[in-house]
């Protein structure tokens, strides 16, 4: 392996053979390169599905109320839950252990919000402090609601960048700004930003005492949120907010005397049994991916071992004539191998640092849906391209051994 | 130099058994430029592959410098072909990707020889046979009696005790046949033993002793009188 001489015969022998050389490195090289932006672009699909979960906390439990579907206790189906403020309590208090954040929220769909001769129509949010981070809101100017404004009745608003962008004009510092919201001045303590964008970002929050208040909501709920505090595993925190799940429809269902087979009167949206279903998705993309991938490398490899085929083939007489001037059956083996190890790991780092090379540069600047970033694991690419020599080498030998066992005097035997 | 005793070699085609040779005795002494004559299939490139450990015998007895030549395998015989004999074939069996140096370097490669030492080698058999100033050249771009001289100075690189001929002038015309048998005697003259298969009864007469076989026996063994190339050329 180290021995100059043999070196130098096969630089000498490659470069005397300059399609050959490059076919085969040819092959080599487009079949890491292929695998290698395939994995790239299964990891960038998995990295943009991620970014879809990002606008919520993705441990985020939400709770609604609707009709009930079904007769109970002499109560006809069709009637209207209303949670109140004591349901909320009762939660918060019992599970203050597993609860990370929680908050109830009081909304106004359609709040009409003037700012001097500016006006639009927003969601108005009443929410406790804790909401901020079931959003995954951030703050950008002034401060979220916090408890001395729920305590208080404040009546002050945290509005979304889009607001800011509508109401403001993005010229004046809306911080202690008054807005009215239906003719109910507010001032503003806050901007924040949501990565769930625009639609996200025009709402207005505002303490749900406040809300209660000022818009005759008395002690009426309309939604729970609630993060759970993470345990050591997926799997756990999973089956733990499952059944945090269920215990609150239980306690939900029965102080509103709902019949416990139905379905539809309290509707609940666990986001990680939803981001569950989706790393699924992602398990089976990536799957997939390197699926399609190890067959090009299968392709790659029978490639190489149909080109080792043919310059063995091609080689015989030259085998023969080494033979017939005294090469050893080894030397010969030893120098096809050497000869295809070395063209596949030179044309697979190609490959391997082109793809790379590629996916580092325009990965980031890439703009496909659900694509973002796409880029490899080095140590994956790394191992394939060895497995490649390898193929390489084990192609070679057999018809190298082959050819070896051919007497030199058939080998030059005059077509 | 060479002893061969009662020498046998059949080959098996399907059901079909060939006897080619039917028992060879034949004695080669240093020095010697002998060429083995016969029709095709008399079994004389058989002879020679088999003197030329290229192919092996079925039975019968092969010295070749009070070394016993048989159960080789392919390593041994691969060490006595480079460090014993010298080949030069009919259609010159030069490597066409390699110049004509490295073609004449190539056995001192599988010697051991280092790449300044084969390369100086090389040129001094290259000037030996006159082409010096073609040791850049491809195969390719020589004629065939250039192709054939290469192939001389590669046969005798390695400095062998003996040089196996098969056919040399088979490919070349009367005049370049001459010429490269003016080599071979040249070389002879320097007392190099040469074993040369011809068909042609002219470049016969220009050994020092001609073998005849027919059907795998030897019929004839008679020293003659050499005719020396160069009144020809």
């Amino acid at each position: 392996m180290f021995n100059i001489e043999r070196w130098q015969e096969i630089f000498e022998t490659l470069s005397k053979n300059k399609l050959r050389t490059f076919l085969t490195g040819l092959s080599v090289a487009s079949g890491i390169f292929i695998l290698v932006i395939l994995l790239g672009f299964g990891e960038g699909m998995a990295n943009g599905i991620k970014k879809e979960f990002e606008d919520d906390a993705s441990n985020r439990i939400h709770v609604w109320t609707e009709v009930t579907s079904k007769e109970y206790k002499g109560l006809n189906p069709g009637r209207y839950i209303q949670m109140e403020n004591e349901n909320y309590e009762y939660l918060a208090k019992k599970y203050e252990d597993d609860l990370e954040y929680k908050s109830a929220i009081y909304r106004i769909w359609q709040g009409a919000v003037n700012y001097k001769t500016e006006s639009g129509s927003y969601r108005i949010e009443g929410v406790l402090p804790d909401f901020q981070f079931i959003e995954n809101a951030g703050i950008t100017q002034g401060r979220f609601v916090n408890y001395m404004d729920q305590d208080g009745f404040e009546k002050v608003v945290v509005i979304g960048n889009k607001v800011k962008q509508e109401i403001f004009k993005n010229e004046e510092d809306p911080i202690d700004q008054q807005i009215q919201i239906n003719g109910i001045n507010f001032k503003v303590i806050g901007v924040y930003t949501d990565p769930g964008g625009d639609r996200e970002e025009s709402r207005i929050f505002t303490p749900i005492s406040t809300a209660q208040r000022v818009f005759n909501g008395a002690n009426r709920i309309r939604n729970l949120s609630f993060t759970l505090k993470p345990k050591a595993t997926f799997d756990e925190t999973l089956e733990a907010s499952e059944q945090f799940v269920e215990e609150m429809q239980q306690y939900l269902k029965q102080v509103h005397t709902i019949a416990p087979d139905d379905m539809s009167a309290i509707g609940t949206f666990n986001t990680l049994e939803a981001s569950q279903r989706y790393f699924g998705l992602i398990g089976n993309i990536k799957f997939f991916f390197w699926f399609v991938g190890i067959c090009t490398i299968i392709a790659g490899v029978v490639g190489v071992s149909n080109i080792m085929l043919i310059i063995v083939k091609e080689r015989t007489r030259e085998i023969g004539i080494r033979k017939a001037i005294g090469a050893q059956p080894w030397s010969i083996i030893g120098m096809i191998l050497h000869e295809a190890i070395f063209v596949t790991a030179i044309a697979g780092f190609t490959g391997l640092i082109v793809s790379m090379g590629l996916l580092e540069i325009f990965g980031p600047y890439l703009e496909i849906p659900y694509v973002i970033n796409p880029s490899v694991n080095f140590n994956v690419a790394l191992s394939t391209v060895i497995i490649l020599i390898l193929a390489g080498a084990i192609a070679g030998f057999f018809p190298a051994w082959r050819a070896v066992k051919i007497k030199p005097i058939e080998a030059l035997r005059d077509e | 130099m060479i002893q061969i005793k009662d020498l046998h070699k059949s080959y098996h085609m399907g059901s079909n058994s060939l006897h080619v040779l039917k028992g060879i005795n034949f004695d080669v002494k240093e020095g010697e430029l002998v060429s083995i004559m016969g029709s095709s299939g008399s079994g004389k490139s058989t002879l020679l592959n088999i003197l030329g450990m290229l192919d092996e015998a079925d039975q019968g007895q092969y010295i070749l410098d009070n070394v016993p030549i048989k159960n080789l395998n392919e390593k041994i015989a691969a060490k006595y072909r480079n460090e014993f004999l010298g080949f030069i074939f009919q259609s010159f069996n030069l490597i066409n990707y390699k110049s004509a140096l490295d073609n004449v370097a190539m056995p001192l490669y599988y010697k051991g020889v280092k790449r300044k030492e084969r390369n100086d080698t090389a040129m001094h058999y290259l000037e030996k046979v006159g082409l010096a100033d073609w040791s850049h050249h491809l195969p390719s771009e020589l004629s065939g009696g250039q192709k054939q001289r290469v192939a001389i100075a590669r046969a005798l690189a390695s400095d062998p005790k003996v040089l196996m001929a098969d056919e040399p002038t088979g490919a070349l015309d009367t005049k370049t046949s001459y010429e490269v048998m003016e080599l071979i005697q040249g070389i002879n003259d320097e007392g190099k033993t040469i074993l040369v298969v011809t068909h042609e009864h002219d470049i016969a007469q220009m050994t020092k002793r001609i073998v005849n076989l027919k059907d795998g026996l030897i019929i004839d063994d008679k020293k003659v009188q050499q005719v020396r190339a160069s009144e020809y050329v």
